[in-house]
C-alpha cells in the first residue's frame, strides 16, 4: 500500500485500518459503529444515504465482536469494521424496500447470502443505504424516498442506482459499503463520489436475497474508499454459494494479494487495452482529460497501452435496454400486493385483479413502469424474436469483443462514465439522457466480465473515474491496475461536508 | 388398466359424420422428497402453509436450485416413453398473475423440453381389443402452483367467491407434464383411447417409482383436449380443453361427453369455440371456463436464474439400463407364464391385483390360489373396508402362507379365512394367529381316535348301521368328532378314520 498516513479520527480511517486497531484491542467495535452512527447523526440529513440506520443491530453486532475477542476467538481480517448495505438486499428483520413504495414496510424473514458473509465476518450492518427504486437509474432521483445527495455538491447527484452505498463513503458515514451492479449502479456512483466501486465476475458473488432487477445481469460488488479495502470486502462476499445456480463453483481470484501487489506501483510486464469504443464520443472534455492524464500515470508505472477495438459495444445500450427490462418485467411481477409489502384498494369491493392493479399503479414509481412496459412489449409473442432474442444475440457479440480484446491485452480500460456528477432535475425529463450514464459500464455486465471503477482525479471540481475490466474470475487482475494507478494518483479527499 | 368400451348409440353416429381427435395433457407430481427448486418436505395433507420458505413463496430476492432428482425422473419417464433427452435445454418463465403462483410466473420447460419424440404402446379393450399406438410430443419439467380454495360463491371457483385461501405447499413441489401428439382414427373408441393411455401412463410412472399417480390426491391431473371434423375435411377441427378430469372414468366420460356436444354445435351449424372447459364428475358433462379465443400470451423466456441442463450422456445411458420392464410387456410375460386367458388376465388387472398376485406367486403359491385369494376374499374384504387392494391390510407373504398352511392341511378353508379375518384385524402373521386363537387343524391321531371312539360309544345304533355297509350314516359320527374337537379336525380325515374303526373304509 502507498505511504499514506492512516487518519486519527475513526471515520477517516480506511476499514483495513479500523480492523487492526479492533483487533489490536486499541479500538473497541462499539466504538468505532458508534463514532460511524454519530457522524450519521450529524450528516445523513444533508446526504440522504441511509433509507434506514440499524443503531440497535449495529451495536449488538459491534458488542459481539469486542466479546469474542475478549473470549480470544480468532478475529477475521474485517471483524469490528461498519458496512452500509444498499437497500436491495434483504435483511433479517430489517425493513427492506429497495428504494420502493412497494415494499414499504416489508421486513424479510432472511438473510442475502452477502449479508450473511458480512455478519459471519464481524462486519457491522449500520443500515441500508438509498438507491434509484429496484435499482433502475443512475442518481437516486427515482428512490420513491427522495435522492441522495453528493457529498462533494450537495446540489448535484451521487450516482445511481446505488448513490446512497457511494454517498455513504464520500460523507464519511461508512468505511465500506455493499452495492449492486446491473448496468454500472456500482461503478458509476463511485466513479462520480470519488470513491472505488467494482463489479465481481457475474457468478463470483451470490446473488440470493438481491431483490432481482435483472437476473441475467445483476452482481453484487463491494464499496470502498480504497482499492485495498475494496479487495478486502470483495474476499468476504465472494465464492461459490450452493444457493445461487448462477454461482461459480471456483476459487475467488486472489483480489486482497493482486491490489497489494498493485500498491507497491509496479506494472512492468502489464498490457492495457484502451477500448476505442469506450473514450470519445459523449464524454466529458474534463472527464477525457482526467483519463488521459491517468493512462500517462499508468504507462509511467511500466504498464503498456494499446489500443483495441470492440466494434459490437456501440450496440450495448440498445440490447441493455431490452434485456434489463424483459427479466425485469417477469421479476417485478411478484409485487401484488397479496404477500407482503403495499396493497392498496383492497375494500372488499374490489375483485382480486383489480386490487393488484391498483396496488402496482400506486406501488412503483414511473421508471420502474416504463422499464416493465418496455420488458412486457419486448417478450411479447410477435417481438421476442426481433427484440429479446436479437439483443441475446448481440450479448453473445459482445462477449466475443471482449475475448478478442483479452486477446490482446491482460486488462482493458476506459473512462467510467462519460460525464461527472449532473445537477438534480438535469436529466429526469429524457430518459435516454440518463441512460447514457451507463454507456461505458454495461458492455461488462452484458457479457459477464469484472470491472472497477478507481478514482483518477477531477474534472471542475467533481471527481472522475476511470474503469479497468478483466476477464470473467480473474478479478485480481483489475485490482492490480487500479491498486498501481491509485497509488501515484490517491483519491481526493471530499470537501468538508 | 385396459377399459371395456361402452359405446353409446349417439357417438356411434357423431362418428359416421365427424373425425374425432384427441389429445391428452398428463400432469405428475413427482415423489421427490423436496420441492423442485428448494429443499422443502412434499408430503401429502400437511397444514396449510407449514412446508414452505422463502423460495417457495417467492420472496423478494430467493433464487432456485434445480432438483436433480426431479431432473433424474423425468428424464426416466422420458426414457420409459421412447423418447429423445435433449442434451442441452433450458427453463422456461410462463409468465401470468394468479394468486396461487408466488412469483407471478411458473418455471417450466418451454421449446426446449427435457424429453422429446416418444410413443406408449396402448392396449385398448373393446370389440377388437387392439393396440393404439399413442405419440407423445413432449415430457418436461416444471414447478407447480399453490393450492386456493374460493369461499362464498356457489361454485368454489373464483367467480363469485368473496374471499379466497392460498396454499402454499404444493407450491414448488416437482411436476412433469406429459403431451401427447393428436390423436386420429380412433373413432368411437376415442374415449376408451383416452382412458387407457391414461392408465397405461399411469402404471407405467408407477413401475418407475417416481410419483404414486394417485388421480384423487391429484397427484396426477389430466387435461383432455378434444375435437371434431367433418369427415374427409383434411384438416382439425377448433379444439376445447377439458379440465379438472379427475378419474380414468372421467376421462372416458370427459371425450364423449365433450365430442358429443361439439357433434351437436356442428351440426346446428354453428362453430367450436376455442376454450377450456371444467368437466364436473358428478353431472358427468362440462361447462366453459376460459376463452382462448384471444391467446394468452405467457411471454416465455428462458429462466436466467437456473443454468442451462446438460445431462451427461453416460448419466442418461445408465438410466436407460436401469430402467424397469414396461408394464405392458411385464403384464404379457406374467399371463404366459400364469397360463391365464385374456378375460382371466384383465380382471386381475382391473382389480389392480396384478403386482400381489405376482408377489404372491413369487412366495412359493400356485398362479391359480394367488388369484383366487386375491380376486376373491381379499377383493371382496377391500371392497367391504372400501380400500385398495394392497392396503386391505394382509399382504402376498401373508396369503402365500395362508395357502401353503391349507396345502399341508393345517387349516381348512374355513379355517383359513378365520385366520384371515385375524391378519385384517391387526392380530399379526397368520402363523402367529393360529398360535394365539389356537386353530390348527386336529391332525394329532391319538386325540383324534379318542374322539372317534367316543363318537362310536355314545351312537351305538349308527355305527351298527355303517358296520352294515350304509356309509352313508358315517355323517353323524363324523359331526359328533368334529362338534367335540371344536371344529379344528379335518372332515374328511375324520371320516376316514370313522369308517376304518368300523371296518367299512
Amino acid at each position: 500500500m502507498a505511504e499514506r498516513a492512516e487518519p486519527t479520527e475513526l471515520t477517516r480511517m480506511t476499514a483495513t485500518g479500523i480492523a487492526g486497531l479492533v483487533a489490536a484491542g486499541e479500538v473497541s467495535a462499539v466504538e468505532v459503529a458508534r463514532a460511524h452512527l454519530d457522524r450519521i447523526a450529524a450528516t445523513d440529513q444533508r446526504v440522504h444515504a441511509f433509507l434506514q440506520v440499524d443503531t440497535e443491530g449495529a451495536t449488538a453486532a459491534a458488542a459481539a465482536v469486542d466479546a469474542a475477542r475478549a473470549a480470544g476467538a480468532p478475529l477475521s481480517p474485517l471483524a469490528g469494521v461498519p458496512v452500509a448495505v444498499k437497500d436491495v438486499f434483504a435483511t433479517r428483520g430489517l425493513p427492506t424496500t429497495c428504494g420502493s413504495k412497494i415494499l414499504e414496510g416489508w421486513r424479510p424473514p432472511y438473510d442475502a447470502t452477502t449479508v450473511a458473509r458480512l455478519r459471519a465476518a464481524g462486519l457491522v450492518v449500520l443500515g441500508k443505504t438509498n438507491m434509484d427504486e429496484f435499482a433502475m437509474g443512475s442518481s437516486t432521483e427515482y428512490s420513491a424516498y427522495g435522492p441522495t445527495r453528493n457529498p462533494w455538491d450537495l446540489a448535484r447527484i451521487p450516482g445511481g442506482s446505488g448513490g446512497g452505498s457511494s454517498a455513504s463513503l464520500a460523507a464519511f458515514q461508512a468505511p465500506l459499503a455493499i452495492g449492486s451492479d446491473t448496468g454500472g449502479s456500482i461503478r458509476q456512483p463511485g466513479a462520480v463520489t470519488g470513491t472505488v466501486g467494482v463489479k465481481p465476475t457475474y457468478g463470483g458473488t451470490s446473488r440470493y436475497g438481491l431483490v432481482a432487477f435483472s437476473s441475467s445481469l445483476d452482481t453484487p460488488g463491494p464499496c470502498a474508499r480504497t482499492v485495498a479495502d475494496a479487495a478486502a470486502l470483495h474476499a468476504v462476499i465472494a465464492g461459490h454459494d450452493p444457493g445461487d445456480s448462477t454461482s461459480i463453483p471456483q476459487p475467488v481470484p486472489d483480489v486482497v494479494a493482486a491490489a497489494a501487489r498493485g500498491a507497491t506501483g509496479d506494472l512492468a510486464g502489464v498490457r492495457l487495452g484502451l477500448v476505442r469504443e469506450l473514450a470519445g464520443e459523449g464524454a466529458e472534455p474534463g472527464v477525457m482529460a482526467a483519463f488521459r492524464e491517468a493512462v500517462d500515470a499508468l504507462t509511467k508505472l511500466g504498464a503498456e497501452v494499446v489500443e483495441v477495438s470492440c466494434p459490437h459495444f456501440g450496440y450495448a445500450l440498445p440490447a441493455y435496454y431490452l434485456i434489463a427490462p424483459s427479466e425485469c418485467s417477469s421479476n417485478l411481477a411478484r409485487f401484488d400486493g397479496v404477500r407482503y409489502g403495499l396493497r392498496t384498494g383492497d375494500d372488499g369491493t374490489r375483485a382480486l385483479e383489480e386490487v393488484m392493479s391498483l396496488t402496482r399503479e400506486a406501488g412503483f414509481g414511473p421508471e420502474v413502469k416504463r422499464r416493465i412496459m418496455l420488458g412486457t412489449y419486448a417478450l411479447s409473442s410477435g417481438y421476442y424474436d426481433a427484440y429479446y432474442g436479437q439483443a441475446q444475440k448481440v450479448r453473445t457479440l459482445i462477449a466475443r469483443d471482449f475475448t478478442a480484446a483479452f486477446a490482446q491485452a491482460d486488462a482493458l480500460i476506459s473512462p467510467t462514465t462519460p460525464f461527472v456528477a449532473f445537477r438534480f432535475g438535469e436529466r429526469t425529463a429524457d430518459p435516454y439522457q440518463m441512460y447514457l450514464a451507463d454507456l461505458y459500464t454495461i458492455p461488462a455486465n452484458l457479457a459477464g466480465t469484472p470491472a472497477i471503477s478507481v478514482p483518477c482525479g477531477l474534472s471542475g471540481g467533481m471527481p472522475v473515474g476511470l474503469q479497468v475490466m478483466a476477464p470473467a474470475m480473474a478479478d485480481d487482475r483489475m485490482y492490480r491496475v487500479a491498486a498501481a494507478l491509485e497509488s501515484v494518483l490517491p483519491a481526493p479527499a471530499p470537501p468538508q461536508l | 388398466m385396459v377399459v371395456r368400451a361402452t359405446v353409446e348409440p349417439d357417438l356411434e353416429d357423431v362418428v359416421r359424420r365427424y373425425e374425432p381427435m384427441i389429445g391428452l395433457e398428463v400432469h405428475v407430481e413427482l415423489g421427490t422428497r423436496t420441492k423442485m427448486f428448494c429443499g422443502c418436505p412434499t408430503g401429502f395433507g400437511a397444514e396449510p402453509n407449514t412446508q414452505v420458505c422463502p423460495v417457495c413463496l417467492g420472496l423478494p430476492g430467493s433464487l432456485p436450485v434445480a432438483n436433480r432428482a426431479a431432473i433424474e425422473a423425468t428424464i426416466r419417464i422420458g426414457l420409459a416413453l421412447n423418447c429423445q433427452v435433449a442434451s442441452w435445454c433450458r427453463f422456461a418463465r410462463k409468465n401470468y398473475f394468479y394468486p396461487d403462483m408466488p412469483k407471478n410466473y411458473q418455471i417450466s420447460q418451454y421449446d426446449e423440453p427435457l424429453c422429446t419424440g416418444g410413443w406408449l404402446d396402448v392396449d385398448v379393450a373393446g370389440e377388437t381389443g387392439d393396440t393404439v399406438r399413442v405419440g407423445i410430443e413432449r415430457v418436461h419439467l416444471e414447478e407447480d402452483t399453490g393450492k386456493t380454495l374460493h369461499l362464498g360463491g356457489a361454485t368454489g371457483r373464483i367467480h363469485g367467491a368473496t374471499e379466497s385461501l392460498v396454499d402454499y405447499n404444493r407450491a414448488g413441489i416437482p411436476l412433469v407434464e406429459v403431451v401427447t401428439r393428436p390423436v386420429a382414427g380412433t373413432g368411437a373408441r376415442a374415449p376408451a383411447t383416452a382412458r387407457a393411455y391414461v392408465a397405461a401412463l399411469r402404471d407405467l410412472v408407477r413401475s418407475l417409482g417416481v410419483s404414486d399417480v394417485r388421480m384423487e390426491q391429484g397427484s396426477l391431473r389430466c387435461d383432455v383436449n378434444t375435437s371434431l371434423a367433418p369427415v374427409g375435411a383434411g384438416e382439425w377441427g377448433t379444439r376445447t380443453e377439458t379440465k379438472n378430469v379427475n378419474s380414468l372414468r372421467s376421462v372416458e366420460r370427459a371425450v364423449r361427453s365433450e365430442l358429443i356436444r361439439q357433434a351437436a354445435v356442428l351440426d346446428r351449424g354453428e362453430r367450436v369455440v376455442l376454450e377450456t372447459r371444467h368437466f364436473h364428475e358428478e353431472a358427468g358433462d362440462s361447462t366453459p371456463g376460459r376463452s382462448k379465443e384471444t391467446a394468452t400470451d405467457y411471454r416465455y423466456f428462458p429462466e436466467p436464474d437456473l443454468v442451462p441442463l446438460a445431462p451427461d450422456p453416460a448419466w442418461v445411458a445408465q438410466l436407460r439400463a436401469g430402467l424397469p420392464e414396461p408394464p405392458r410387456e411385464h403384464r404379457r410375460r406374467l399371463q404366459a407364464a400364469w397360463g391365464l386367458s385374456d378375460v382371466d388376465m384383465q380382471a386381475v388387472l382391473n382389480a389392480g391385483a396384478v403386482g400381489l398376485v405376482e408377489a404372491t406367486v413369487a412366495a412359493g403359491t400356485t398362479p391359480e390360489a394367488a388369484r383366487k385369494w386375491w380376486l376373491g376374499e381379499l377383493s371382496r374384504r377391500a371392497n367391504e373396508a372400501g380400500v385398495d387392494l394392497a392396503e386391505v391390510g394382509a399382504g402376498p407373504a401373508d396369503v402365500a402362507a395362508l395357502q401353503q398352511m391349507v396345502d399341508q392341511g393345517t387349516l381348512s378353508d374355513k379355517l383359513a379365512r378365520t385366520v384371515l379375518d385375524g391378519v385384517l384385524a391387526g392380530e399379526g402373521s397368520p402363523a402367529e394367529v393360529v398360535a394365539a386363537r389356537d386353530l390348527a387343524v386336529v391332525s394329532d391321531s391319538g386325540t383324534l381316535i379318542a374322539a372317534v371312539e367316543q363318537a362310536i360309544a355314545a351312537h351305538p345304533e349308527v355305527a351298527a348301521k355303517v358296520r352294515d355297509g350304509k356309509v352313508a350314516a358315517a355323517g353323524v359320527l363324523v359331526g359328533a368328532v368334529m362338534k367335540a374337537t371344536g371344529g379344528q379336525a379335518d372332515a374328511r380325515a375324520v371320516r376316514e378314520l370313522v369308517l376304518s374303526r368300523l371296518g367299512a373304509a
